[in-house]
This record gives structure tokens, C-alpha cells and sequence, in this order.
């Protein structure tokens, strides 16, 4: 601030020049970027907090190629796979349904299965949606340090037609739950927002204290209209969220229920120092769940009965107290209840550079609520054991809010909950879709009465996954259905097999939605952007058999004994004249009077040959006996060669020194000439 | 006879040398048989150290955790626990609530599950499959029901594909201080796991309620994981259970915590189970006590490297004594220590000729390694778990039971928390290691005996003895048709100055073909051996039977249905002509084929039992002698062998092996007549292979070799 007051000026006029002809052109034709970050207490102690970067770049044609604030990346990825619409996720960890809830925004967009998740929709022919897939997946490998080119190969991923969302044809959708997510993939999703994490909310970003949570996901979600024909251009927008759940507070504390005071710099141990200057709005909102807020105007009512000097205020009050006044307040009205969630809204804006922003919440008393949760709550897990086969269970079970959605209905018998299962299998998992059951409260029913409607595409070995789409209508007032289906495993060509395959295969997640059900958005603006209520069940890990992966050097070795063994014997035939040789044998048993040693041999020789000696002096010796003297004299010549091993050596010259740990020969009995000639026979 | 003998020139070697070993059968199955012994003898020498084979388990590799804040929670748990299982009604419920209170508190996911005993029954059509779970449902008596508490901790970064389960089986009619403390040793594992953040699997804390013996809950849990019931589950458990089902109704009333649930609660597949269970023996000891049990049914083990880092955690980290089973019956036998004295002795001699010959070891070593030996491989022979680890391993999981017995008395609060903090310390880096482990268990050995708690046989070297011992059936079988057969030719050749007329061209396939009647007669002793076997299913439906009663009702079925059956098929006596005079020994040579084929069979399904198996039927069948021709001999050499006979014959009987062995390990005066009986019952309840063993390949050729010796040749 030492700047002379002219060049302050200067400055000045030259920003103001700058920024003229966008303001001009605001209501179109501007590129626009917004940040957001939502915090939200969750009933068991911990923090969510949801950041939420918006960028907006004007329809092509109207704009041009050439964006100041829109990723460049982006930008030419759109053109060049002609992406109508795609989502890239990063999860570490599990959304906890139960406790966090499954019937808000962030749940059925943001509660993503572990790993990468990818779908795209293209806008090309169908025939050439595959080849565009291909080549996405790689260039966001690239762009995105991760391993997503695996999604390349075709029984990884599968076109869905209508379960998972409305794009028949030209979808995609694949997912590798096993990629493991860490500060690689952060980084160049980072890159992508104007201020990088320099300036704005996205400071906060602590990488030790965000990946220390217990939900990790950090997602990239692209709209382009770019390609559309008829309809209204609005550009493409890529939406990029990173939603974390963390815990404040390390220790324990004695009430299990009390919830923790927190505040941003205890939970990411950094504040934030001013808004990212290239943002359009850059603001913090602070959500208290519907629950919570029923039960704590309940307890208003209670003290307000006692006493009236009672501060109604809702930011400050003797349940919490947030740290400063939020700049609005908010209080989204829900489908069919009293009550509604509220929502702080602080602006960035207004802060000033000097002090820092950390907005704080502290606990005052002790409090119990629970999130909104789906209709109906997923679980899926295997069942049998066993290497051969097994089956998959769903199991759907009713929930609170069902339960006081139906008691409404109750009365009406035609009352129907719709449920969409998108299910995919690799083809190493062999599902018999005929086997499908579905129970209903316990009782089997027919497949007509329950499904609605039923896609399925059965997997083709090394070719393509299974997919079952189902829509299920299922009776209101039911408390829990499941459905079964059964499958054998497979067996993999020895290099198909991952590393660490002995840790089993996964079945990728499969997804519940609720199309009956939306939930709204409530931010950025009240603009009534629904989505359908979406929910993820559990990744599964099936054991199949997997070889000794040491295996090819035992069958190369038993391949090539068993070679050596036919070939041996093969050539030994070939070459071999037995009525010669037995001439010859004859010969020298007829001519040859030699010792005892070489009868002996040519007796044990004949024996092996099984045939009777022809000597005339054996006449029937027992051949028991014979094998018995030889088995003797075999022991005998083995022992002798043993026991002598050390005594012979010894006889030879050596010593034994060093406390008899080894024999040594001293210098002056080697006999330097046998060695030599000995050396040069060799 | 000349234009032959070229062509018998034309054997291949392997063929000649197949020869030469059948015909000196006698001494080639002598050899093997003391070979066979002494290899047995020598496995104890020939053990191997173990090491932990798979490299990302890295067991101590970190500082453990658990802090005296974890203990001291744990010791007011534990206090609770005994305050309330002395409360006279209610105290299983209640102690049910009071651990799922607690497990809530901590932040876990908390079901009840509960269990109705049922008696293992047994299924002869679903022997080795599971029966009809909705067969079983429907017999289910409602009084007889347990809860299990148990607890889920998700990892808070995992995926949750995978689960660490641990077992702390408490009686929850009648709990003593050392139950307790085992659920203490439970709770402070879980939660100090609660916290951390190294978890990539999920752990399960399954405090099992063992009124129904240890086994029990942890199966019934098992299966309810792997194989629920969708349908007709809550049809039946109201219909029938009213009672206990208000009770369970009333619990969740009284339970305001939103995480206990009455709904099964899953995690991913499971990787590993430790069970865990705390044993005062009132010894005083300078150390606290881990005793391993590892046997699983049917003579399965867990991977050897779950043993391994259990051990080396506890010798190496918290300095705990390690122990595995041993018959102490064993450790003062003479001949065991005259052989390790042949061995040491041995040792030094071979170390004195070269000192890198080490293979001696101590007399004691080799006696107590002798006596775990002989444990290991007799737990393994009954095919009966150990304990409730032997659940999992139907599941394919590896577990293993750690008995801790503490040094000092659990009483003293300072003993008990010291004592809690070594047992949690260990479970905790057990449990640490195996979270560590990427793949599941598949680096190190299945198939091994223990010798020690650090040291192994492997399967390569125990099947030595095995190997040895069944070699010599097939040659003896081969050695006696084909001198069967060349004295019958030899016969015929002398014979054969009376022209047979129309004989001439049927009598070589009648000759080769005569094997087929000696054939029927071991088959038809084989079908009623598994005839016998089925027996006792329906022996045991007869009410008011008493163990001995039942035996002697099995025992005369048996005998009446042999004859029966002999009646039927025609004795195979009445065949024995004169004109087949090498009738026994055919009869024996399919007799010794049977057994080896038997033997071979069931070295698949349990190692342990056929290799005892073998050291019984191999020389009963090798020595087989018809009496009548012994008698008629009446050499020294004849009387021996008959005498021989007779012995071996005796010592095979079934419960005569089952007395003697009872006997000589716990004194001929304990020994019930009934005790047979009590003995196979548990054998077919807990679904072994041995009793289908001993019905259909050891009683059968028992029979066969009776029926050798009885040969009115």
C-alpha cells in the first residue's frame, strides 16, 4: 500500500476499463463463476461440509472459442467427445445413509459409491458412442491422474436404459471401485477453479484435515447444450463439488450425545481470508435439519411457556449460538411437514480483507435428531459361501419417513412405491436372472405382480457385464422387501487376473432411486432444480477361485520332464537293434570267463531285463536273495562312502582346526604339480 | 516257451521293475511298513520354525494403542456386567441390553441376534451339505432361545467390503469372573478400534450368549449371516413363539438408542476371526497363559500365518506364555523317551562326524513336541471343531480360539487391569496385522500338524508316513492275484493230461474273470457297512435308550443284518471249491485293494483320520492269513503269524480301538461301556468324515479280513 497516489489511480481506471464491457454484457453473454460451501451438523457428532464450484461458459456460438474464467480442458474435452451431459466421481469411504441421511440433495447427488464413478452421455450416432467412451476415458485418465482408462475395456462399463438415468442410447456408465483417491486427483481438480486454492473458499482446503474425514467425495459434473439442436443454448457448466464429513474434535467426550462445538478453523484448521476476486457470489450457508428444527421449536414452546424474555433469535438461542449474524436466513419449506429445514446464508463479499472469516457454531445443550431418510433403506450383501456359487440379496426396508408418508396414504389400496434398481455384474459373476425372487414382508411373490417393468442384458464371457434395470411397485404400507438372484463364479484366464487377486472381485455398486421422490435443491438459488431421491448400496467382494500363481513354473517343469522322459524313450527305441544286441550278449556269456564281479553284473543286469540269467552257473538262485545281497552291498557301499566322507579327506591331508568346524589343508602338503596338471586335464 | 521269450524280452524297465517289486512283495511291504513308523517317529525332528509368510501382515510393526483410559472403561463395563448376572431373573436379557448400551455409546451399529438351540441332528441324505433351512425352522422350540449382541464398527475410511469378526462367548445364565473379563477384553478392543483410523475393514464384536454350549450361538450367527431367511421367518416366530417374542418387543421399548436394532446387521465378507475366551486356572503361573486351539471340522486348519503372528505377538510383544494342546499321557511314556534318546544320540553322533549336521534335538523337545504331535493329529483325525472357531471355517474363514489364562487372580483390581491390558494389547495387534492384509489368507500353509507353537510339519513331509504305509497294498494285491492265478495255471498244466472238452476255449475269461465273485463278496460287506452306518440315525429315535443299550441294539443289528445279507447274496464260503484253491488269496487281494482305495479317498477328505486309519487296517490287511491253513501248518512260524492275526484283528475292532484309547489315556477305570456310543453320536451330530470312515472303509474291511481268516480254504 506504499503505491504513489497516482498509480493508484491508474490502477483504478484500468480495472474499471477492464470490467466495462462484461458489465455491459451481463444478462447473457458473460462467463460466470460462483463458490459456495454448505456446513451442516450431522446427528452423530460430525460436520459435513459440501463445497460447491460453479463455472458457466456462453453457448459457442454466440462466445467464441476463447474463456478467461471457464478450464480450457473442460472446455475442449466438450468438443471433442461431444458430451451432452457426464459425472466423474472420486469417493473415499461410505455415506452412512442411516445417519446423514438419504432424502436430501447432497445424499442422492453428492452420497457417491466408493471409488470412480463415471457416466457420460454423448452427443454422437449410437454406433459411435463406444469409440467416444474410449477416448473420454482416457483423456480423463490423463487430466485426472487416475486410472480411469480401465474404464476403456468393455466389460467395465455398460449402457443403461433406462434405470440409472432418462438417456437411452447414448449413455455410459462404468466404476472402478477399487481406485484408491488421495491429493493426486485433488490437485488437478483444483486447477480447474480460476483461483485454484489460492484465494476463496476453496482455501479451506487443508489436504491432511479433508482426507482425514470419514467421507471423502470429490466430483465433476458437466451439462453442455452446446450440441443440442432447437432448443435454448445455455453453454456448459461444470459444476464441481467436494463433499467431506468430518469429525471435530478429536477426544471423546463423556456425553455420548452431546454434540461438539465447532468452528472452520478447528475443522480445517485454516479460515478464509476473502473471496476468490473472480467469483460472481462466493457464499457459506449453514443448514439445520428439519428435525432438528421441529424438535427445537418444540423446546421454544416449552421455555416459552416459562418465561417470555426469551430470545427467539434463530442464530442465538439456548440451544446454539453461531460465532457472527448471518447476512440471511432462510427457511426452505418442505414437502409435507410443519416444519422446515433452516438455512444461514453468509456473504463472503462483505468481509473484509483484514479480518478473516470463521464461522463458528457452539452447542449450548445437548440434542438428539435424526436426518430425513429415503423411503426405503438399501442394504445389499452375499449370500452362501463357498467357491462355486452364491446368490446377491437386496433388501429394502421401510423407513420413518415412509412410514409417515403411508400412514397419508394408508387408506388408499392402490397406493404404489415405485423402486428403480440398476444393478451391473462383471461377466466373471455369472447371474441366472431366471432365478430372481422378490419377497414382500417376508412372503415370495410373483414377478408380475411386483415388477413393473424388467431390462435386462445377460453378461457375455470377456466381453460385456451383466445389467438388470428393474422398477419395482411395491405396497405402500410394506416394511421390508428383498429380492434375490442367484449366480455361479466364473473362472479367469491366469493373465485376467488382477494383482492381489487373492483379495476377491468386486461387484460394483448398485443403484436405488425413488423416481416418485424428489428432493429440491435449496442453493445457490431458489431455482426449484429437482432430482430424483438416489441412493448407492454397499460394493461387494466375491472370493473366486484363484490358480497358485506360481503355477506356470510347476507346469513347466512337470511339461518338460514328461517331455524328457517320451522323448528319451522315443529315441532309445529308435535307435535300438535287440537281435543284434542279444547276439553280442550272447556272445560274450558264451566267450567271456571272467571274474565274479562281472557275472554278478551281467546277472543283475539280466534280472533287470526280467529275464533268466543265461548263465550256466545260476541255475535258480532265489531271486530274492540275489536283490537281497545287492541291497545289502548298495547300504553297504552308501555307508561306507558316508562315514568316510570326513576320515578320507583326513587321510588326505586335511586337519581339523578351528574348534572341528571345518577341515583345512595346510600350504605345504598341497602339491602344487597334481594340482596344475590336474588343471589342465580339466 | 522260445517264441515267448522275446516278446517278454520287449518290457519296458518301469514294467520290469513293477515286476520285481511284486514279486518281493513280503519284504518290500516290510520295509515300508517300519519305514512308514519311523518316519512318524521322525516328524517331531523333522518339524520346521515357522515365519509369517504373507509380507503385508507386518505384525508389531506398530506401537499398540491401547491406553489405561480404554482398560479402566473396560473394568467398569466388566463391573456392571458382574453386578447384573448376579440378578436371578432376567439376567441373560439384561446383560444383553447392557452390552448393546454399551457398544451403542461407543458409536457402533448394535443388533440383537437372536437364536433358537437346536440339537444337532443327524441328516445321513445331507451329510456334508447343510439341511433345509425351512425343515429346521419348523422344529425350533421356543424356550430355548439365546441373544447375541452384536456390534458393527465401520471403517471410517474403508469401503467396508471386508470384516475383522471378534467372538467373546459369555454364558449368560451362570457367568463367572473370567467370562466377564473376557468381555471386558472385547470391550476395550472395541472401544479403543472405535477411534482409530487405520480401519480399512470393518470390525464385528459378536458377544455370543453360550447357555447352549460356545458353539452354537456362533453358528446359528453364521448362518443367519451367509444364509438368511427371507420368507415364512417371522410367520413361524409368531405363531409359535409368543412368549419370547414379547420379551424381545419389551427390550426394544426399553431401548431409547437409535442405533440398537432387532435388524440383522451386515458387513462385508469376512476376513478373519479371532474368538476369545479368558480361563482362571488358579495356577500360579510367572506369566499369563494364550493357549491356541485351531481345529476346525474335519480336520481343517486355518492359514498357518494367523497362528504364526499370534504367537509371535504374544511371545515377542506382550510376553505371554504360548501353548498349544498336548496329551500329557504322552510326556512320561518310556518308549517316547527311549526314541528321543535314540535321537539325540544319533544328533551327536552325526555332529560329531560333521558339526553342519544339526538335526538332534533334546530328549524333552522331542517328547513334548511327540505329544503335541499326537494331539494335533488326533484332533484333527475326530474332525470335530475345537472350538466355536470351527464355525467359521465352514465359511471359509480363517479363525482361531485364544484361551487366556491370566497369572494371578482376577480379583485383584490391579492383576485384572495389568492382565486386561496385555490381553487387549495382543488383540490389538492381532487385529492390527490382519487389517493390514490386502489379499485374504492364502500365503502360508492349510494342511500342517503342529509341533509346537512355533513349529510345523508340513503336508509334503507328513505324507511321508502316509505315503509309505498304503504303498505296499496295491503290490501286495498284485502279488497275490498273480500267484493266485499262476498256481491255478500250474494247476490246470498238471491237470491237463484229462482232456477238457468243451472247457478249452471258455476257461481263459472264466479265469480272468474270477476276481469278480471275490469282488461281490467285499462289495456286498461294503454296501452293509453303509447300511451299518445309517443305523444309529434310526437307533437314536427309539425312546428311553441308554448309550449302552443302544450300543449292544447297534452291535446285534449289525451281526443280523450281515447275515442277512449273506443269506441273501449266498455266503461266499459256499463258493470256495476245491477247484479254486487260491480263493482266500484273491479275496484278500480285492480286500487290500478296497482298503487302499478306501484309504486313498479319505486322505482327501481328512488327512489325520486316514493316516491313523492306516496304521490300523495296513497291517491287519497285510498280515491276513486264513487260520484253518495256519493250523494246519502248525509251524512256530504259522502260530506266530496266527497269533498275530488274531492281535491285530482284536486291536481294530472299532470300540475295542475306542477302549483301549480311552483307556490308555485316561485309565482303563473311567471306561463305560456306553462311552462307544456317547463317542459316535458326537462324531455324526457334529458331521465328521471319520464316522463315515469308520463305517464304511474300517468296519467293512474289518469285516473282509474276519473273513479271510475264517476261510475254509
Amino acid at each position: 500500500m506504499l503505491l504513489p497516489r497516482q498509480t493508484r489511480l491508474v490502477l483504478f481506471l484500468l480495472s474499471n476499463l477492464f470490467f466495462i464491457p462484461i458489465t455491459f454484457s451481463l444478462v447473457e453473454e458473460q462467463e460466470q463463476f460462483t463458490e459456495e460451501l454448505l456446513l451442516k451438523p450431522l446427528p452423530d457428532r460430525k460436520v459435513l461440509s459440501h463445497f460447491h464450484f460453479q463455472s458457466r461458459a456462453p453457448p459457442t456460438a454466440s462466445y467464441g472459442h476463447h474463456h478467461r474464467l471457464f478450464p480450457k480442458a473442460i472446455y475442449q474435452l466438450v468438443h471433442k467427445y461431444r458430451i451432452r451431459e457426464m459425472e466423474l466421481s472420486f469417493t473415499q469411504g461410505r455415506w452412512n445413509y442411516e445417519r446423514w441421511g438419504g432424502f436430501d440433495p447432497i445424499s442422492s447427488n453428492n452420497a457417491k459409491p466408493p471409488g470412480v464413478e463415471l457416466w457420460a452421455v454423448f452427443d454422437v450416432p449410437e454406433h459411435q458412442v463406444d469409440a467416444y467412451w474410449k477416448n473420454l476415458t482416457h483423456t480423463l485418465s490423463g487430466l485426472f491422474c487416475a486410472s480411469i482408462n480401465f474404464l476403456e475395456s468393455s466389460t467395465t462399463y455398460a449402457a443403461p436404459e433406462w434405470g440409472f438415468q432418462p438417456f437411452t442410447g447414448s449413455l455410459r456408465y462404468g466404476t472402478l471401485p477399487r481406485e484408491a483417491v488421495c491429493t493426486e486427483n485433488l490437485t488437478p481438480w483444483l486447477k480447474l477453479l480460476p483461483c485454484r486454492d489460492k484465494a476463496g473458499l476453496s482455501a479451506l482446503l487443508d489436504r491432511p484435515s479433508i482426507y482425514k474425514g470419514f467421507y471423502h467425495s470429490q466430483q465433476l459434473h458437466l451439462i453442455s447444450a452446446e450440441f443440442k439442436s432447437g432448443e435454448l443454448d445455455s453453454g456448459i457448466i461444470l459444476e464441481q463439488t467436494l463433499t467431506v464429513v468430518l469429525q471435530p474434535g478429536a477426544k471423546r467426550t463423556g456425553l455420548a450425545y452431546f454434540q461438539p462445538s465447532w468452528s472452520m478453523s478447528s475443522i480445517f484448521g485454516r479460515q478464509i481470508t476473502g473471496k476468490c476476486v473472480l467469483a460472481k457470489s462466493s457464499n457459506v450457508f449453514l443448514q439445520i435439519d428439519r428435525d432438528a428444527v421441529s424438535e427445537l421449536k418444540d423446546m421454544w414452546k416449552e421455555m416459552s411457556v416459562n418465561s417470555d424474555k426469551m430470545s427467539k433469535s434463530l442464530w442465538s438461542n439456548p440451544y446454539f449460538e453461531l460465532s457472527r449474524a448471518p447476512d440471511r436466513i432462510k427457511e426452505a419449506s418442505s414437502i409435507n411437514s410443519d416444519s422446515a429445514s433452516i438455512l444461514y446464508e453468509f456473504f463472503i463479499q462483505k468481509c473484509s480483507k483484514s479480518e478473516s472469516f470463521d464461522l463458528g457454531l457452539t452447542w449450548k445443550s445437548s440434542f438428539v435428531w435424526s436426518c430425513p431418510k429415503a423411503p426405503l433403506h438399501a442394504t445389499r450383501f452375499l449370500m452362501g459361501s463357498g467357491n462355486e456359487r452364491g446368490s446377491i440379496a437386496i433388501s429394502l426396508r421401510t423407513t420413518e419417513l415412509n412410514r409417515r408418508l403411508m400412514d397419508a396414504d394408508i387408506s388408499e389400496e392402490t397406493c404404489k412405491l415405485r423402486v428403480d434398481i440398476f444393478q451391473m455384474v462383471p461377466w466373471y459373476v455369472k447371474v441366472y436372472y431366471h432365478t430372481l425372487l422378490v419377497f414382500v414382508d417376508e412372503k415370495p411373490q410373483a414377478l408380475t405382480d411386483v415388477i413393473e417393468r424388467m431390462h435386462v442384458s445377460p453378461s457375455e464371457d470377456k466381453v460385456s457385464p451383466g445389467l438388470m434395470e428393474l422398477a419395482l411397485k411395491l405396497p405402500c404400507g410394506l416394511n421390508s422387501a428383498a429380492l434375490t438372484v442367484e449366480f455361479s463364479k466364473g473362472f479367469l484366464h491366469i493373465d485376467e487376473y488382477p494383482p492381489d487377486a487373492n483379495q476377491g472381485f468386486d461387484i460394483p455398486s448398485a443403484v436405488i432411486s425413488f423416481p416418485r421422490f424428489n428432493t429440491r435443491l435449496h442453493f445457490p438459488k431458489d431455482d426449484s432444480e429437482r432430482s430424483p431421491v438416489l441412493s448407492y448400496t454397499e460394493v461387494l467382494l466375491v472370493p473366486l477361485t484363484t490358480p497358485d500363481f506360481s503355477m506356470p513354473y510347476n507346469v513347466i517343469t512337470i511339461t518338460c520332464t514328461v517331455f524328457a522322459l517320451y522323448f528319451g524313450s522315443l529315441l532309445n527305441v529308435l535307435r535300438r537293434r535287440v537281435g543284434e544286441e542279444e547276439r553280442i550278449l550272447k556272445e560274450k556269456a558264451a566267450n567271456k570267463k571272467t571274474g565274479w564281479i562281472s557275472i554278478l553284473l551281467s546277472k543283475l543286469f539280466a534280472k533287470l531285463r526280467g529275464r533268466p540269467s543265461e548263465s550256466p552257473k545260476s541255475p535258480a538262485s532265489s531271486s530274492s536273495l540275489v536283490s537281497l545281497k545287492l541291497l545289502l552291498k548298495v547300504v553297504l557301499v552308501a555307508s561306507v562312502a558316508v562315514g568316510w566322507q570326513i576320515e578320507f579327506l583326513e587321510l588326505c591331508g586335511f586337519e581339523r582346526i578351528d574348534g572341528e568346524k571345518f577341515l583345512d589343508l595346510p600350504i605345504e602338503k598341497v602339491d602344487m604339480a597334481a594340482l596344475v596338471s590336474a588343471g589342465s586335464e580339466l | 516257451m522260445a517264441a515267448i521269450e522275446p516278446l517278454k524280452a520287449r518290457k519296458r524297465p518301469i514294467a520290469r521293475l513293477g515286476v520285481f517289486v511284486i514279486s518281493h512283495s513280503l519284504i518290500v511291504s516290510v520295509i515300508c511298513c517300519i519305514a512308514a513308523i519311523l518316519a512318524l517317529l521322525l516328524l517331531p525332528v523333522l518339524a520346521k520354525n515357522t515365519y509369517i509368510s504373507e509380507n503385508a501382515l507386518m505384525p508389531g510393526s506398530a506401537n499398540t494403542m491401547l491406553s489405561s483410559e480404554e482398560v479402566s472403561e473396560a473394568d467398569r463395563f466388566m463391573k456392571d456386567v458382574n453386578a447384573l448376572s448376579l440378578e436371578s431373573v432376567d439376567a441373560g436379557i439384561k446383560i444383553a441390553k447392557l452390552i448393546a448400551q454399551y457398544m451403542a455409546d461407543l458409536g457402533a451399529e448394535v443388533c440383537y441376534h437372536k437364536f433358537h438351540h437346536q440339537q444337532n441332528q443327524f441328516n445321513p441324505l445331507h451329510f456334508f451339505s447343510i439341511p433345509d433351512p425351512v425343515v429346521v425352522q419348523r422344529n425350533i422350540s421356543c424356550l430355548s432361545f439365546g441373544v447375541n449382541t452384536v456390534g458393527v464398527i465401520r471403517a471410517p475410511r474403508g469401503d467396508g467390503k471386508e470384516a475383522i469378526v471378534l467372538v467373546t462367548p459369555y454364558n449368560s445364565s451362570g457367568m463367572d469372573a473370567a467370562e466377564a473379563s473376557s468381555l471386558g477384553i472385547g470391550y476395550s478392543i472395541f472401544s479403543l478400534l472405535s477411534q482409530v483410523t487405520w480401519l480399512a475393514k470393518d470390525i464385528i464384536w459378536l458377544a455370543a450368549d453360550s447357555r447352549f454350549g460356545v458353539y452354537a450361538p456362533v453358528a446359528a450367527w453364521l448362518k443367519d449371516y451367509h444364509t438368511p431367511l427371507f420368507s415364512g421367518l417371522g410367520q413361524v416366530n409368531a405363531e409359535v413363539c409368543h412368549e419370547s417374542n414379547d420379551l424381545l418387543k419389551l427390550n426394544d421399548a426399553m431401548v431409547s438408542n437409535r442405533n440398537i436394532s432387532n435388524i440383522f446387521t451386515r458387513s462385508g465378507t469376512m476376513a478373519a476371526a479371532l474368538v476369545i475366551k479368558v480361563v482362571d486356572r488358579h495356577d500360579e503361573a510367572d506369566k499369563d497363559t494364550l493357549s491356541i486351539f485351531a481345529e476346525a471340522s474335519n480336520g481343517q486348519m486355518p492359514n498357518l500365518d494367523l497362528i504364526n503372528i499370534v504367537n509371535y505377538l504374544a511371545v515377542h510383544r506382550q510376553g505371554l506364555r504360548v501353548k498349544v494342546e498336548k496329551f500329557f499321557s504322552l510326556l512320561d511314556s518310556k518308549f517316547l523317551n527311549l526314541v528321543g534318546e535314540t535321537v539325540e544320540l544319533l544328533g551327536k553322533v552325526a555332529k560329531s562326524l560333521n558339526p553342519n549336521w544339526r538335526f538332534g534335538i533334546p530328549v524333552a523337545e522331542y517328547v513334548e513336541g511327540t505329544a503335541t504331535l499326537a494331539s494335533s493329529l488326533f484332533n484333527q483325525a475326530l474332525g470335530v471343531p475345537t472350538g466355536p472357531h470351527g464355525a467359521f471355517r465352514d465359511y471359509q474363514v480363517d479363525a482361531i480360539t485364544l484361551e487366556i489364562s491370566p497369572k494371578g487372580s482376577l480379583k485383584n483390581k490391579d492383576q485384572r487391569i495389568d492382565f486386561l491390558m496385555r490381553g487387549g494389547r495382543l488383540v490389538e495387534a492381532v487385529v492390527r496385522s490382519v487389517n493390514n492384509l490386502l489379499e485374504k489368507f492364502h500365503q502360508s500353509f492349510f494342511l500342517y500338524l503342529l509341533t509346537s507353537p512355533s513349529k510345523f510339519v508340513s503336508v509334503g513331509i507328513y505324507m511321508i508316513a502316509f505315503a509309505l504305509l498304503i504303498a505296499p497294498l496295491p503290490i501286495v494285491a498284485a502279488s497275490l492275484y498273480s500267484d493266485a492265478n499262476r498256481r491255478d495255471s500250474s494247476l490246470r498244466n498238471e491237470g491237463s493230461s484229462q482232456p477238457h472238452v468243451f472247457a478249452d476255449e471258455p476257461t481263459p475269461t472264466l479265469k480272468s474273470w474270477r476276481w469278480l465273485h471275490a469282488a461281490k463278496s467285499v462289495f456286498i460287506i461294503h454296501f452293509w457297512g453303509s447300511l451299518v452306518t445309517l443305523l444309529p440315525h434310526f437307533i437314536s429315535k427309539m425312546p428311553n435308550g441308554t448309550p449302552t443299550s443302544s450300543l449292544i441294539i447297534w452291535l446285534s443289528l449289525c451281526t443280523l443284518s450281515l447275515f442277512l445279507l449273506y443269506m441273501i447274496s449266498g455266503s461266499p464260503f459256499s463258493h470256495a471249491t476245491a477247484s479254486q484253491p487260491q480263493e482266500w488269496a484273491v479275496l484278500k487281494s480285492v480286500t487290500v485293494s478296497a482298503a487302499f482305495i478306501g484309504l486313498c479317498l479319505m486322505s482327501v477328505i481328512n488327512f489325520a483320520t486316514a493316516e491313523i486309519g492306516a496304521l490300523l487296517i495296513v497291517p491287519m490287511c497285510l498280515v491276513a492269513y486264513p487260520l484253518k491253513l495256519d493250523l494246519q501248518d502248525w509251524s512256530f512260524r504259522a502260530l506266530i503269524r496266527a497269533a498275530c492275526n488274531l492281535t491285530l484283528v482284536l486291536i481294530s475292532f472299532p470300540p475295542a480301538t475306542f477302549y483301549l484309547f480311552k483307556g490308555g489315556i485316561e485309565g482303563f477305570k473311567s471306561v463305560n461301556a456306553g462311552d462307544f456310543w456317547n463317542w459316535l453320536e458326537t462324531l455324526w451330530a457334529w458331521n465328521s468324515a471319520t464316522y463315515l470312515y469308520i463305517g464304511m472303509v474300517h468296519l467293512p474291511c474289518w469285516v473282509s479280513c474276519v473273513n479271510i481268516l475264517l476261510h475254509p480254504c
